[in-house]
C-alpha cells in the first residue's frame, strides 16, 4: 500500500533520498552527551513560537490605541487565549536559554573549528535574527517596558556619529516611538524576521549535514570507516537512535516549559515584567528601565563604557562589538585540538572566566547600578561590570595566544564512550 | 529626601509590623485565591466603592461567574444601571473628564493593577491612608506619598494620623485618631478580600491554568518514562 505511493512520489520528488541523507543514513557520532540536546530543542521552540504566534496574530491588533487591550482580550475572552499567550512569552525566553546553551556547547567542544566555520556563521546570524525578533516582539504588548525599552534601544542608533538622529527616525518612522513604530515592528516580527530565520535554519542544518556533526571528543569520525560498508565506525544513524533520544530530551524540556507556562508564567517578573502590565505612556518614564534578561549581558557592557567626547557611541560600539566578535571565533582559536577535554589548563581557566563574566554582566544588567553601593565615588557594580567587560573581550583577544601556548593532551583515535 | 516610614497601625491588627529604612516595606497579603466567599465579598466592595471613580475596562461582569456568582446575582447585586448588560465590561460611574477635574489625574484602570503592583502592595496601600491637611484631598498615603486618591474607607477604618518620630519629619508612625465602624481586624479582613478580588481580576484564568497545568505535568511525566524506555531499547545495540 505505502510502497507504490512512495515510488510515485520518488519519481517526482527526492523524498526517500532526503530521508536517507538527513535521517536514516546521516551518521552522527555515538558519543553525544547532554549538551547535544539543545540544537533539536531550538528547532522545536522555533516551531512552538511560529504556531503560537499565528494564533496570537488572529486576535492581536497592532494599533497604539488597541494593542494593550487586545492582549488582555486574548488573556480573557479568547478561549485558551491565555495559554497561547503564555506559551509564546515563555517560548521567547526559553528560546534564548536553549540557544545560549547550544552556543556554549560549541565553545566547549570547538564545534566552530574548521570545517564548520560557515556552520558557526549561519548560527551567529540566526542568533542576531533572534535578537531582532525578540526586540520587535517585545514592543507589541505596548506596555510601559515595551515602550520605553524600544525607546532606549532605538536611541542607541541615534548615538551613531553624523547619521545617528536620522537613522533613529528612520527606524521609528516617527520622532518618538509611536503607532508607526508599532506597525512596522509588527510587520518585521511576524513576517520579515521569521522568514529569514527559517531560511537560515535550513542553511544551518544543510551545512551541518554536509560536514557532519562534531562530538565531545572533537575528533573526526569520518577518519575511521568500516572497510566494507564505508560507514563511520563511531557513527550511528540519526534515525532512529537520535530521534528516540531527542524525544526523551524533548519531554524533559516540555516538563520544564509547562511548569513555567502553567505555574509561573511571569517567572518572578523576568519573563513578563511587572511594569509591562501598565499601558504604554509616552509622558511617563519609568524610574528603572531594564531590558529583558537575555539582553542584559550586552546592556551591562553598554552601561559599563563611559561616554567619551560627550557621546554614548563608544558604549554602543562595545555592545555591538561584543556580539560581532563571536563571529571571529573559528579564526581566533588556534589550538591543535577542538574539545575542551584535550585542551590544557590555560584554555579551561580562560573559558571559565569568560562564562563567569558573561553571567555576572547579565545579572548586573538587570539591576540598577547602585545595588552594591559606592567605593571612592564610583558605583561598585559599575566597576565590576567594567572589569567583566574587559574580561569578556580579553577571552577573544587572548584566544590566539592562549590556544597556541596551552599544553594540550593527545586526542584519542576513536571516540570515548 | 528619604522618608522612613513605620506603620505602627499594624500592631493594632494581627498582621506583622512593617519597618524599613530608606523606603517602606509591605505587609504580606495572606489571601486565598480558592476562597470563593472572600472573592465575592471583595467583588462587592470593588463594585460598590472602587467603580465609583475607577474602571476595569477589560473585566466583564459575567466573568464573576468564575467566583461562583450566578447571572441573577450579578445583575441583582453588582449592576445598578439598567442599561448595563452582564456581558459588558466594568465602566467607571464618573466620566474621565469629571475625574480629571476632581483629582487632577484620571484614576487608573484597575483591570490588571494587581499584576503591576502585586498583592502585598495593594493591601498595604489600602490600610495606609492617613489624615494630612497639606494635601488637596485632606488624605495622604504612607506608601504612595501625595497620592491623588482620597481615603475611601474612613467610616470603616476610622481616621489615622501621622505621628512624627523625629524633628525633621523623615519618619513617622500611623496612629488611630478616631475609631471606625469596623474593628481593625474586620477592616483588615475586608481589605484582604478586596485584594483577593483584584488579584483574581488581574488574571481570571489563573486557577484554571493551574488545574490544567497539573494534568499536563502528570501526562508529561508518564510520557517521559515511556520515552526513556523506548530510548533504552533502541540503544541496546550501540556499543
Amino acid at each position: 500500500m505505502l510502497r507504490p505511493v512512495m515510488t510515485w512520489i520518488d519519481e517526482r520528488f527526492p523524498m526517500s533520498k532526503m530521508v536517507r541523507e538527513h535521517l536514516t543514513e546521516y551518521y552522527a557520532p555515538k558519543n553525544f552527551n547532554f549538551w547535544y540536546f539543545f540544537g533539536g530543542l531550538a528547532i522545536v521552540v522555533l516551531a512552538i513560537q511560529i504556531l503560537s504566534g499565528i494564533f496570537l496574530t488572529m486576535h492581536y491588533k497592532p494599533d497604539a490605541d488597541k494593542a494593550f487591550a487586545s492582549v488582555e482580550y486574548i488573556m480573557r475572552d479568547v478561549p485558551l487565549g491565555w495559554l497561547i499567550r503564555y506559551v509564546h512569552s515563555t517560548g521567547a525566553s526559553m528560546f534564548f536559554v536553549v540557544i545560549y546553551l547550544h552556543m556554549f556547547r560549541a565553545l566547549l567542544y570547538g564545534s566552530y573549528r574548521k570545517p564548520r566555520e560557515l556552520l558557526w556563521i549561519f548560527g551567529m546570524v540566526i542568533y542576531l535574527c533572534l535578537m531582532a525578533e525578540a526586540f520587535f516582539g517585545y514592543l507589541l504588548p505596548w506596555g510601559q517596558m515595551s515602550y520605553w525599552g524600544a525607546q532606549v534601544i532605538v536611541n542607541l542608533f541615534g548615538a551613531v556619529p553624523f547619521i545617528g538622529p536620522d537613522l533613529a527616525v528612520w527606524i521609528r518612522g516617527d520622532y518618538v516611538v509611536s503607532d508607526a513604530t508599532l506597525n512596522r515592528f509588527f510587520a518585521l516580527h511576524v513576517i520579515a524576521v521569521p522568514i529569514a530565520l527559517l531560511g537560515l535554519v535550513v542553511a544551518h542544518i544543510l551545512s551541518l549535514h554536509e560536514v557532519g556533526s562534531n562530538n565531545p571528543d572533537g575528533i573526526d569520525i569520518k577518519k575511521n570507516k568500516d572497510a566494507v560498508t564505508g560507514k563511520p565506525l563511531d557513527g550511528i544513524p540519526f534515525h532512529p537512535y537520535y530521534t528516540v533520544k531527542d524525544i526523551f530530551g524533548l519531554v524533559i524540556f516540555m516538563i520544564i516549559f509547562a511548569s513555567i507556562v502553567f505555574f509561573a508564567p511571569e517567572m518572578g517578573g523576568y519573563f513578563l515584567e511587572h511594569n509591562n502590565f501598565i499601558p504604554a505612556d509616552p509622558l511617563k518614564t519609568p524610574a528603572h528601565i531594564a531590558p529583558v534578561w537575555y539582553f542584559t549581558p550586552f546592556y551591562s557592557i553598554l552601561r559599563a563604557v563611559p561616554p567619551m567626547f560627550g557621546s554614548q557611541f563608544p558604549g554602543v560600539l562595545a555592545m555591538g562589538g561584543a556580539v560581532v566578535i563571536l563571529f571571529l571565533l573559528p579564526w581566533l582559536d588556534r589550538s591543535p585540538v577542538r574539545s575542551i577535554r584535550y585542551k590544557g589548563p590555560l584554555s579551561k581557566i580562560s573559558l571559565t572566566v569568560f562564562v563567569v563574566s558573561f553571567l555576572l554582566l547579565g545579572y548586573l544588567g538587570l539591576k540598577p547600578t547602585n545595588i552594591w553601593g559606592q567605593i571612592g565615588g564610583a558605583d561598585v557594580a559599575t566597576v565590576v561590570a567594567q572589569l567583566c567587560t574587559i574580561l569578556y573581550f580579553l577571552f577573544f583577544i587572548s584566544l590566539p595566544i592562549v590556544s597556541k601556548l596551552d599544553r594540550t593532551k593527545v586526542e584519542p583515535d576513536r571516540v570515548t564512550p | 529626601m528619604k522618608v522612613i516610614i513605620v506603620i505602627i497601625y499594624s500592631f493594632l491588627s494581627f498582621s506583622g509590623l512593617a519597618v524599613a529604612a530608606g523606603g517602606y516595606s509591605l505587609n504580606k497579603a495572606n489571601i486565598d485565591a480558592t476562597d470563593a466567599e472572600s472573592l465575592q465579598r471583595g467583588a462587592k466592595i470593588f463594585a460598590d466603592r472602587c467603580l465609583s471613580c475607577h474602571a476595569a475596562t477589560f473585566m466583564r461582569y459575567n466573568r464573576l461567574a468564575d467566583i461562583g456568582l450566578s447571572q441573577g446575582q450579578i445583575k441583582q447585586y453588582f449592576i445598578a444601571d439598567n442599561s448595563v448588560k452582564v456581558g459588558d465590561t466594568m465602566k467607571s460611574a464618573i466620566d474621565a473628564s469629571t475625574a480629571k477635574q476632581m483629582f487632577g489625574v484620571i484614576p487608573p484602570d484597575l483591570s490588571v493593577v494587581s499584576r503591576s503592583r502585586g498583592a502585598d502592595w495593594l493591601y498595604t496601600y489600602f490600610i495606609s491612608f492617613y489624615k494630612d491637611d497639606a494635601t488637596a484631598t485632606g488624605w495622604n498615603n504612607s506608601i504612595f506619598p501625595n497620592v491623588a486618591m482620597p481615603n475611601v474607607f474612613p467610616q470603616e477604618q476610622g481616621v489615622l494620623r501621622a505621628v512624627y518620630a523625629s524633628e525633621d519629619k523623615t519618619s513617622f508612625n500611623l496612629e488611630v485618631e478616631t475609631p471606625g465602624t469596623l474593628s481593625p481586624r474586620e477592616f483588615d479582613d475586608s481589605m484582604l478580600d478586596l485584594t483577593n478580588f483584584l488579584v483574581f481580576m488581574g488574571e481570571p484564568a489563573a486557577e484554571k491554568r493551574k488545574q490544567i497545568g497539573s494534568l499536563v505535568i502528570i501526562f508529561l511525566i508518564i510520557f517521559a518514562f515511556m520515552a526513556w524506555a523506548v530510548k533504552r531499547e533502541f540503544w541496546k545495540d550501540v556499543h
